[in-house]
């Protein structure tokens, strides 16, 4: 869906989706990262389970909700990458004590 | 734009759509005069328990009534979803009231205590529990949690759907509602009330006031008369979250949708377009002390409401002496009591007199009697 | 940087790091006002200079000397002696001028003499069928992603709607390498003949060279469909296609990316819940707060800047927050006022500045059947509402967006009404043929974003709150 355009000569950073390594660089949102990784990366929403994707990228849409480090419902297009993050697709409401 | 009903029910939140759909139930022309988008509705501010515990201290006919209430429930529930295809998510398996700290306990059990001394009520089986008790029922308790007490009866449902199934089913029995459409006047004259609103007069045989805190200044209108006395509440919810709470507390259950809602506060200020957050912050430290894994969650809204409250507590039911066909209707626990007013108020408004066996206690002449009791309409 | 405020009080708050709070923070810093500047962000520069300090897009043609104009604002704040921390997030603000800040996990409240809001906008909802689907996103979404990570789109993508922001991001993503397989364009014929009148002063504005030049890069290189009028995305759990018709042509494209914008309208929620009074404008279709020429609201010390005070563009955003802060500095340090710019030659720049508004607004007005959806299509994408959901609560008694709650819960989701706000307001207008003034909005309250339950506990209580929460 995205690519990364050649002049990109930021850093990279290590991050696990599902458990799985990607790459990403400094400075890409969670979301950003998700998208360009290739991987199906798509939550289900607490409502009916539907599939989304990030929509707005700004902030105020709430579909880019994701698990990152053990923490649901945040909002990956606010969060920068940082090595070793552990991020996990949601699937419907978030889990208890997560 | 005059028009002949059988009942004109004076607003449209929960009790006055739960009088107005019995009474459309029974085949009566009915017609619902209500306010617009911004008004201090109750209705879509409260807590949505279906909850006995610790009601009628100081006046037993109340927990009677309350429990006649949750009985019926039932029945209302399976009309309502026959009638709309909608769940109300009707859930009764009991519910809690939760202590932190010693303190809270032993006050708690002295009120269990004056509720099982009162001569008259019903056994309405509240008891406590010791913590050990309570996390056999509720694991996700946190160690700060001293016990509660616990009352088989008492339930919740979603009160949201509740208002939108009898607003449906009130277009399906031809009742009119017309929103947008305060009253301004009421005298009744040849035999009929006539109620005075901006968009024209609206006639009807009899008159049910159902305006909440606004009967206060309609009742006097048909020679009636409603005290009321109405505090603030706030409530905090969050995001949704799996389900872990098998039965509603006082101040914490978690919905069907999954989202957990948090009450309530009591303040004497009335303003609620504002938000005290000092007050958001003890129900969010106790919501957390109560259950601690609630803390990650994410509030995504809170609110202030305006209860709807007589003076000391406890619903008014009357009917005018003086204006026959006259009835005001009024009660903090529009929810927990909308079987009743669905199924009994609205039977004894359309055969024309209150049932003074099950709601005579509840006149405002109480009121004139100045022997108002220590309150307890409220948990 | 990502530290709490550093002081309980300050005499002037900024929220948001955009061209208007930029312009207003460095403005009344430079004054010697003591400022915090907060933003939610990772770094300063909003929407349209997103990235700036760290955007990996170096060739500077690409992202365009109006982008780059940025970095000099940033600077400027630098110096100031502004406090500035990203990643805050804003969630109360009431009357008394008290901010409630989220930073890290962790909040504070601080006082102000003055508010300066300058919260910008977000794109207008683009409610289509299918339009929740993975693989549907905001122009302004895949422009987010061009600048912070020079991400651009490498499979079949469509990009649909109207407006200036639509072409200067084809023209990005085509700079870039990236693939753009057709335009839709949504602009309706008939306000080509409507803007007319304003056409000789947006001839005359700086928009009109850069905005023609753009639009012929573009179409240089990607086939446009003007003159569309329906509007569909179609997949099974995933974009699959695009549908339009325009005129007596109806195709259906094979997509994988659809990127959709019809305009940005006012991020009101925070100066909502604060409780400023706002009105319907009728001729940009959304919510614009009441102001007085320096900016004030209707609350006496909060004034609003950018975007957020009515659509005007960067350029005007940056005029509006200095005059906002100019007016706050006059009031509160009237001696270092002598110093700057007077608020006279500040008005007669934005006048300038907004020279060509009108003609963009005409221009530019969204379709009706963009606005205000029919059928399935989802309107409020948190709570998964349709419009039929929406017309059968209206015709059992839904009377404005507050009922409309009541009844389908619309606007209760964590976005709180920001992506369907607007449609739920003119879909009710439009079934119960009243205005969108006289349908109103949803009353919103703090936290205008989420914040933990444990960060809401954390919150200075009094005992008088203690005891009016429990009881026996």
């Amino acid at each position: 869906m995205f690519k990364r355009s050649d002049q990109d000569s930021r850093q990279s950073v290590h991050i696990f989706v599902d458990g799985a390594a990607i790459e990403a660089r400094e400075g890409d949102t969670v979301s950003a990262a998700l998208l360009v990784s290739g991987r199906d990366v798509r939550r289900a929403t607490a409502v009916s389970g539907a599939p989304r994707l990030p929509y707005c990228m700004m902030g105020v849409c709430f579909d880019c909700l994701v698990t990152i480090d053990g923490i649901g419902n945040r909002q990956g297009c606010l969060v920068p990458v940082a090595e070793g993050m552990q991020i996990e697709i949601q699937k419907g409401k978030r889990e208890i004590g997560r | 734009m005059s028009k002949d009903y059988d009942a004109a029910i004076v607003g449209g939140g929960l009790l006055g759509s739960a009088i107005a759909w019995g009474l459309g139930r029974l085949g009566k022309k009915v017609v619902v005069l209500d306010e617009g988008d911004i008004a201090k509705r109750a209705s879509r501010a409260n807590f949505a328990l279906i909850w006995v515990q610790s009601k009628g201290l100081g006046m037993p006919a109340y927990t009677g009534w309350t429990v006649r209430a949750t009985e019926s429930w039932i029945k209302l529930a399976a009309e309502l979803k026959d009638q709309s295809g909608l769940d109300v998510a009707l859930q009764q398996n009991g519910g809690f009231h939760l202590t932190l700290g010693e303190d809270e306990f032993a006050r708690r059990g002295q009120l269990v205590t004056r509720m099982h001394n009162q001569v008259g009520a019903i056994d309405y089986r509240m008891e406590m529990l010791s913590a050990s008790d309570v996390k056999k029922m509720l694991p996700m308790i946190g160690p700060e949690v001293s016990g509660g007490s616990f009352c088989p009866l008492d339930g919740h449902v979603n009160s949201l759907r509740t208002f939108r199934a009898f607003h449906t089913g009130l277009k399906l029995f031809g009742v009119d509602y017309f929103p947008e459409r305060p009253v301004s006047a009421i005298v009744r004259t040849g035999g009929e009330f006539r109620l005075a609103t901006a968009q024209g007069e609206i006639r009807a045989a009899k008159v049910v006031l159902a305006a909440g805190n606004a009967n206060q200044t309609l009742a006097p209108m048909v020679g009636l008369s409603a005290p009321m006395g109405p505090t603030r509440g706030q409530i905090v919810v969050t995001e949704r979250t799996m389900p872990f709470l098998p039965h509603p507390l006082t101040t914490i259950r978690q919905t069907d949708e999954g989202t957990v809602m948090i009450g309530d506060s009591k303040e004497e200020q009335l303003d609620d377009r504002t938000l005290n957050h000092s007050v958001s912050a003890v129900m969010a430290d106790r919501a957390q002390r109560t259950f601690p894994h609630l803390a990650r969650l994410n509030v995504i809204r809170t609110w202030a409401g305006i209860r709807v409250m007589p003076k000391d507590g406890f619903p008014i039911y009357d009917q005018s002496e003086s204006e026959p066909g006259a009835f005001v209707a009024c009660c903090h626990s529009g929810v927990t009591l909308a079987s009743n007013h669905a199924f009994e108020i609205a039977r004894m408004v359309a055969a024309g007199a209150l049932d003074s066996e099950l709601v005579g206690a509840f006149s405002a002449r109480r009121f004139d009697a100045n022997h108002a009791a220590t309150s307890s309409g409220y948990y | 940087m990502n530290a709490l405020p550093k002081r309980d009080g300050y005499d002037v708050v900024v929220v948001g790091a955009g061209p208007a709070g930029l312009a207003a923070a460095a403005t009344a810093a430079e004054a010697g006002l003591s400022t915090l500047l907060l933003d939610e962000n990772a770094g300063a520069g909003g929407q349209v200079w997103r990235a700036i300090t760290s955007t990996p897009v170096t060739e500077r043609g690409q992202l365009g000397a109006d982008y780059w104009a940025g970095a000099k604002l940033v600077e400027a704040v630098r110096a100031s002696g502004a406090e500035i921390i990203q990643r805050a997030t804003v969630w109360s603000l009431d009357r008394n001028l008290e901010v409630g800040v989220s930073v890290g996990g962790a909040s504070a409240f601080v006082g102000a003499r003055r508010v300066i809001l300058a919260t910008g906008a977000l794109e207008r909802p683009f409610p289509i069928p299918g339009w929740t689907l993975p693989g549907v996103m905001t122009a302004g979404a895949a422009q987010t992603m061009l600048k912070s990570s020079g991400l651009v789109p490498d499979g079949r993508t469509v990009i649909a709607g109207q407006g200036p922001l639509l072409w200067l991001l084809a023209a990005q993503i085509l700079r870039l390498g990236g693939r753009i397989d057709r335009i839709l364009d949504t602009t309706e014929r008939r306000n080509y003949l409507a803007a007319l009148p304003h056409a000789f002063a947006f001839m005359t504005s700086p928009y009109f060279a850069k905005g023609l030049a753009m639009i012929r890069e573009v179409r240089a290189k990607v086939p446009v469909v003007s003159g569309v009028t329906e509007l569909a995305a179609a997949g099974d759990g995933q974009l699959a296609s695009v549908s339009y018709a325009a005129g007596s042509r109806r195709e259906t494209i094979p997509v994988e990316l659809l990127l959709l914008h019809q305009g940005v309208v006012p991020n009101v929620n925070l100066a909502m819940a604060a409780g400023i009074e706002h009105r319907w404008d009728d001729l940009q279709l959304c919510w614009s707060p009441v102001l007085d020429g320096d900016g004030n609201t209707s609350i006496a010390g909060i004034a609003i800047a950018g975007d957020g005070a009515g659509i005007g563009g960067a350029a005007v955003a940056v005029i509006r927050g200095h005059i906002a802060a100019r007016a706050a500095v006059e009031t509160l340090t009237p001696a270092a006022a002598a110093k700057s710019a007077s608020l006279a030659t500040l008005k007669a720049s934005l006048s300038q500045a907004e020279r060509g508004r009108a003609f963009l607004d005409t221009l530019f007005r969204p379709a009706r059947q963009f606005r205000i959806p029919s059928g399935d299509t989802i309107v409020c994408r948190c709570e998964e509402v349709t419009a039929t959901d929406i017309l059968d609560a209206v015709a059992i008694g839904a009377t404005g967006p507050n009922q409309l709650k009541a009844y389908r819960r619309t606007g209760m989701g964590p976005c709180q009404g920001r992506l369907c706000g607007l449609t739920v307001t003119e879909l009710m207008a439009q079934a119960r043929d009243k205005t969108p003034q006289e349908i109103g909005y949803y009353r919103l309250r703090a936290p205008v974003k989420p914040i933990t339950l444990a960060e809401l506990a954390s919150v200075p209580k009094t005992e008088a709150d203690v005891q009016a929460v429990v009881r026996g």
